[in-house]
């Protein structure tokens, strides 16, 4: 599973405005489990499901309060599930508030279930058994998986002040940073965040920061600060419906523009955006690459509903974990340089980077323009020279870019475009179109920038119909490609409720929008 | 043996003739040569300002970074690295204007930096705007109404708890030059906010008018730098007396202790080994 339903397959009622609000919202042969002994609902034909909810938790262990862990029962009885699963995952929940915590939750579940399998109408379908084996595989957000990614990576310090939805990267580092040697520092505000990051990583730790869109205005400033002295920094913006506070809790994909321009002046970076959990961790490791190779700061662009969707995937294989720290003087060969220079004009735009304190090299950094030795400067030729060094590092950094998924289908009509996390609704939708006899292709973009020019015209120049699928009011990734490529895209399907797309909701918009 | 030649800059200077940065930069390196500090030793870190410019006209490491955030670059660095000594430099626009936010928290948390402050109460690199530290009714551009209440920054450290706080005079190097060391040999953050003449904007503050009203705390009988209270009252003194010296001093929990990954060594100089999550893995299992 890849992507949020619209549709549900059994609505847990611990109120009547849950049944007003969501009751629609159930599959022709879905359940409703309400408790008809504490509230009044019209229960209108074989849906509706009454389970004492409240009795069964009294009953067994006094405590009504209680009664929503009876219904996790009764689910499990209607799914038709083993009790022993569901008692393993109380034992595991449970462990660290003691044994007469996990006992009590697991005796008011049992009566849930005895109940449900007793009266209820086994649920058919295929949710009757849990996923074979788990063993080796992990179970995690995308906020998780990017906080794993940039410790694995590398990653040493991190500054941040709380914003959600990116809190939790900060939080996890903090925790588990007292363990693996992570120094994690809770700021100010984000302007400090950013200019912390910018002083760890020039004195030769990789460094990152991570917000949302209004934390990231702040940063913006340090962001060409890095871009200037050449300092590696990776940002994680995690997107939010704005402007300004917007929709704080909800999610959006309106910051694409603003990362590919955020910060003053010219400098290169790169954009990653990944689709899921499993890419946001190696999209971390990657960022700490590229921004050491090319001594630039690297963005990774993700949203609320990437960062807080749970998913499983295969573990991570630690082994294939590459770390490239770039043009990094050694200790002898810094020790050896009496009159070091930073900013060394080369053809990749590269300079061998020594880090102060490493030896005899001082190494001199300043936002000013400034000469190969760092020194602030005014005159026109060596300002050209270093802004052209600074960009030809873009150049490199384009032959970084993995190219965007294509998934192609003999003679399909239609190309679904995203970018990002829409990737598993734009799957599914896809999927389900076939189902009904509608082959579509799909072009899924996680690595933004430098755009991959030519592997995106290269599709569009064959493909019938292109539609781009946008979580934003604006066509973000349209206009970029009109703007890369000068390919016009055919239509689009724009979303900026709050809400990430479902499978249902594209294949239903393709249908009367395009 | 380190001398004052090897802190000799490498590029010429570019502040105006009778400038009080000049005398500033010839206490700090009379400093460091005092206390035997090499210059790859040294990490210097500023914003932007005629001051600020200071870590280009002599010897070190320098990261020279955006006005009035030397101090979040200097903790970053000096977190990741802390067998560097971090020397943070601004004007009094960076310290007290565009930056006082960030001097606030780091007063707070008592990173072990030593922060200068040259403090000559008007805008120089911008010519001649009124500062945060500029006398009421200071009449500028920017102010042709005049310049409002000025902004105590010895009060507002006192306030912050700071665990080392100082007030010198570019007029008389010496005492400076102790200043700057005491600074730099405490555990702890260290504010050192420096009296400077402005030649070009500020005909008001000048080094007359400072020199007739600076006197020394320790010459004060009975001045005791661990006193609040009398700290306190020294730091309202602003007009035909204004008091220079060690202010106030107190031993604070440092904020780098505080951080189990710098326990072993710094954080720069850990290695890099994927292999070593494993173990975080499992626990998404």
């Amino acid at each position: 599973m890849l992507a949020l339903s619209e549709k549900l397959d059994i609505l847990v009622a611990l109120n009547n405005e849950t049944i007003d609000l969501h009751a629609g919202e159930l599959k022709g042969d879905g359940i409703i489990i309400y408790d008809g002994e504490q509230a009044k609902v019209e229960a209108k034909g074989s849906k509706y499901f009454n389970v004492p909810l409240a009795r069964l938790a009294k009953d067994t262990v006094q405590n009504k309060l209680m009664a929503n862990t009876v219904a996790a029962g009764a689910v499990i009885g209607l799914a038709g599930c083993d009790f022993d699963f569901l008692a393993t995952v109380l034992k595991q929940e449970f462990a660290r508030h003691g044994e007469k915590v996990v006992k009590e939750n697991v005796v008011t579940a049992k009566a849930g279930f005895d109940f449900a399998r007793e009266h209820g109408k086994r649920k058919s379908g295929k949710i009757t058994q849990p996923l074979s084996e788990s063993k080796g595989r992990l179970l995690l957000n995308g906020n998780e998986a990017i906080a794993l990614g940039a410790m694995v990576g590398g990653c040493k310090f991190i500054a941040g002040y709380p914003m959600t939805p990116a809190s939790s990267i900060m939080e996890y580092m903090a925790d588990k940073g007292r363990q693996y040697g992570v120094a994690a520092v809770h700021v100010e505000d984000e302007i400090a965040a950013m200019n912390m990051a910018v002083g760890a990583a020039y004195t030769g730790v990789r460094a990152m920061v991570a917000t949302s869109g209004g934390g990231f205005c702040l940063m913006v400033e340090g962001l060409a600060l890095a871009g200037m002295t050449e300092t590696p920094v990776v940002a994680v913006l995690g997107q939010r419906p704005g402007p300004a506070t917007g929709l704080p809790t909800r999610t959006e994909q309106a910051e694409l523009w603003f990362a590919l321009h955020s910060g003053h002046g010219e400098f290169p970076r790169a954009v990653l955006a990944p689709a899921t959990a499993e890419e946001a961790f190696h999209a971390m490791i990657k960022a700490f690459n590229l921004a050491e190779k090319y001594q630039t700061p690297v963005i990774v662009l993700t949203d609320h509903h990437l960062a807080t969707s749970y998913t499983t995937v295969d573990r991570f294989d630690l082994k294939q974990v590459k770390v490239d720290r770039g043009e990094l003087l050694s200790n002898e060969e810094a020790d050896s340089i009496t009159d070091y220079k930073r900013y060394v004009v080369t053809s990749s735009g590269i300079s061998p980077r020594a880090l102060p304190g490493q030896g005899k090299a001082l190494v001199v950094s300043d936002s000013d323009e400034h000469d190969e030795a760092g020194h602030m400067i005014e005159d026109a030729e060596t300002r050209n020279q270093q802004n052209r060094k600074r960009l030809r590092k873009q150049n490199g950094l384009r032959k970084e870019i993995t190219k965007p998924k294509l998934h192609e289908v003999p003679g399909a009509e239609l190309t679904l475009m995203g970018w990002g996390s829409t990737y598993g609704a734009i799957k599914e939708a896809a999927a389900l179109l076939k189902k009904d006899g509608m082959a579509v292709n799909t072009l899924h973009l996680s690595e933004i920038w430098p755009f991959p020019a030519e592997a995106v015209s290269s599709v569009l120049n064959k493909v019938k119909k292109s539609i781009a699928i946008e979580g934003n009011a604006t066509a973000q990734l349209a206009g970029l490609i009109r703007h890369e490529t000068g390919h016009k895209v055919d239509a689009t399907i724009l979303k900026y409720d709050g809400r990430p797309f479902s499978p249902e909701e594209i294949v239903g918009r393709l249908r009367k929008e395009v | 043996m380190v001398t004052v030649k090897d802190y000799a800059a490498s590029i010429p200077v570019a502040w105006c003739p009778g400038c009080g940065n000049f005398a500033i930069l010839q206490a700090l390196k009379k400093t460091l040569v005092d206390i035997s500090l090499e210059p790859n030793q040294i990490l210097f870190v500023s914003g932007i300002g005629q001051g600020p410019k200071l870590p280009h006209y002599t010897q070190g490491n320098v990261f020279n970074g955006l006005h009035g955030r030397s101090l979040p670059a200097a903790t970053g660095a000096r977190i990741a690295n802390h067998e560097l000594v971090v020397i943070s430099i601004d004007g009094d626009g960076g310290a007290y204007g565009e930056g006082i936010g960030h001097l606030l928290a780091a007063m707070r948390r008592n990173i072990n930096i030593t922060y200068l402050v040259h403090n000559n109460q008007v805008y120089g690199l911008t010519k001649g705007q009124a500062s945060p530290t500029s006398d009421l009714g200071f009449v500028t551009k920017t102010t042709p109404l005049g310049a409002s209440q000025p902004l105590n920054p010895i009060t507002l450290a006192l306030a912050s708890d700071i665990s080392f706080l100082a007030r010198g005079f570019a007029g008389d190097i010496e005492h400076l030059s102790k200043l700057l060391r005491m600074g730099i040999e405490h555990r702890g953050f260290a504010l050192v906010d420096i009296l400077q003449p402005c030649v070009s904007f500020n005909h008001q503050n000048t080094f007359q008018w400072y020199k007739q009203r600076v006197y020394k705390l320790e010459e004060e009988k009975g001045y005791d730098p661990s006193d609040k209270l009398a700290a306190f009252e020294t730091a309202q003194e602003w007009g035909d007396r204004i008091p220079i010296g060690l202010i106030y001093r107190k031993a604070r929990p440092v904020y780098e202790d505080q951080l189990p990954a710098l326990k072993v060594m710094p954080l720069v100089k850990h290695n890099i080994n994927p292999l070593k999550y494993e173990a975080l893995l499992d626990e998404f299992e």
